[in-house]
């Protein structure tokens, strides 16, 4: 059963994968690329992985179509039309089969004794409850045993947020002229 | 989208029980699936739909932009001083088994407080994210581009659109910010 | 051969989507959809990921109580929480960077932006000729 519904997702992916390829309006390429994400987000939810899931549903069906969405109301929303060039498709088949290559030295889908299973996983598993109290056993290793990959995480976030405000709003440290009233020396700001 | 009764309505009720299920989602992750990242962008989103149903004034009124970038650094501060703070304390950085006499109430303690840090910056990184593009529109209408929101052709049909931005091309920048300060104070 | 399908179905799936990605990178010149076509390449690597952490039988790692249940493992799923959200910050740094590249060359079709910049490229070789030649 579980085999039916993860080819039936398969399908469901690859199937919107193609066409927001193939589409020149870029008004739907983005719109099936939030349907894309959704799907993965189920996906996730067959896979066991209830917080990734939580986190593609929100991030990538929303937060980044409404980005996507931004930056189309200000761009021509047709994309011109090139023939199907033969070098780019080989290139991407060539690797398609070099990592199919590499695929094929994996374990079993779903063992429990594959490598991945073995060292530090079986010690989360185990000892969260005795050392951290928390149940959710994925933010116990998020914010505690991992705790300083969040914090370059979100220092990550922070620097993507000035970047984009330095490239969109010409935030600058010059004082403006056309106010002489103004005292403050802090930067103008147009966020 | 203002005089729509439906979707004016419907946004208002919404609003809070966005923000409620957002504030569920970040202190509930230690107990279900949830945590920072998700429920900041679940709280910025319900800023963001106020902002697209009623106007990008009366959303830039709600949060405004100083306080939105406040909040992006107070949230990277909290953790860090959350990091510091056990440093204070005796323990390593980060190491959350100090911050008080329990270890596992310690751990709790911890692990609040970071996520409600990164749930703060992300929630103002996302709703920044959206004012910062969505700011820029009234931008592009002085630089006289053709866009998607006019008709939806290529730039092909405009071509003399290329020679004004190419010419001043050393100093395009700062025409752009000149131009977007003028926008900004002329309001 | 038939072993390799049934045994390893899911990487084989993902490694197909993981290719329509990077078609699109590769081959369609609009720069949005080349954010599109990577956004779809990250995706089906966070499911490849998350396919390995998954044990048959399994069920998500929130502590039920009963100590005789299979969790699934949860490192992957802390690894990919951290991709997403970092995927989604580079991803709106490339849209801002497309929409200030739309505002300085009017295009943002691949082969009008080389054009154009190897224009200004002549150009401002030409202005730095004529200053030296002076």
């Amino acid at each position: 059963m579980e085999f039916w519904i993860n080819a039936a997702l398969a399908i469901i992916l690859t199937v919107i994968g193609i066409m927001a390829v193939s589409q020149h309006r870029l008004f739907a390429v983005i719109i099936l690329s939030g349907a894309y994400s959704l799907v993965a987000a189920t996906w996730f939810v067959v896979l066991d992985a209830v917080d990734v899931a939580f986190t593609e549903a929100a991030v990538g069906a929303g937060v980044s179509t409404v980005l996507a969405l931004g930056t189309l109301s200000m761009v021509p929303g047709k994309e011109k039309k090139r023939p199907v060039e033969a070098l780019p498709l080989s290139l991407a088949i060539a690797t398609g089969m070099l990592l199919l290559l590499a695929v094929a030295d994996m374990p079993q889908f779903g063992s429990p004794d594959t490598p991945v299973q073995q060292h530090v996983g079986p010690h989360y598993i185990t000892q969260s409850e005795k050392e951290i109290g928390v149940p959710n056993i994925v933010t116990s290793v998020l914010s505690s045993y991992r705790g300083f990959d969040t914090f370059g995480e979100t220092a990550v976030i922070f620097t993507a947020a000035i970047a984009v405000f330095l490239i969109l709003t010409g935030w600058t440290r010059k004082k403006i002229i056309t106010k002489p009233k103004s005292k403050t020396k802090s930067p103008e700001l147009d966020v | 989208m203002q005089d729509d009764p439906v979707i004016r309505v419907v946004t208002k009720v919404l609003t809070p029980a966005i923000m409620l299920f957002a504030l569920y989602v970040q202190f509930h992750g230690d107990y279900g699936p949830g945590g920072g990242f998700q429920a900041g962008v679940i709280f910025a989103s319900a800023f963001i739909l106020n902002a697209i149903v009623f106007g990008m004034n009366r959303g830039r009124h709600v949060w405004p932009a100083k306080f939105n970038l406040q909040c992006i650094a107070l949230g990277v501060i909290l953790y860090g001083g959350t990091g510091i703070a056990s440093l204070f304390m005796g323990g390593n950085f980060l190491d959350y088994n100090v911050l008080s006499n329990d270890p596992i109430a310690g751990q709790h303690l911890g692990i609040l407080l970071i996520e409600f840090g990164v749930g703060l910056t992300v929630a103002s990184v996302m709703v920044g994210l959206f004012f910062a593009f969505a700011n820029r529109t009234q931008h592009l209408r002085l630089l006289d581009l053709p866009s998607s929101s006019d008709d939806g052709t290529s730039s092909k049909d405009k071509p003399k659109a290329n020679a004004k931005p190419k010419a001043k091309a050393k100093t395009n920048t700062k025409t752009n910010g000149a131009k977007a300060k003028q926008v900004s104070t002329a309001k | 051969m038939s072993s390799f399908i049934l045994t390893q179905w899911n990487f084989i799936i993902v490694v197909g989507l993981m290719m329509i990605g990077f078609y699109t990178v590769v081959a369609r010149g609009n720069l949005l959809k080349k954010m599109i076509g990577l956004a779809i390449f990250q995706t089906s690597v966070f499911i490849f990921y998350i396919s390995a952490g998954k044990i048959s039988g399994g069920t998500a790692p929130i502590l039920t109580g009963n100590p005789d249940t299979v969790y699934s493992n949860p490192l992957p799923h802390v690894l990919i929480l951290t991709a997403i959200v970092v995927g989604v910050a580079t991803t709106a740094v490339g849209y801002a960077l497309i929409i200030r590249i739309y505002e300085s060359f009017g295009t943002i079709e691949e082969d009008e932006l080389t054009e154009a910049m190897n224009a200004d490229a002549l150009t401002e070789h030409e202005d730095h000729i004529s200053e030296t030649n002076r």
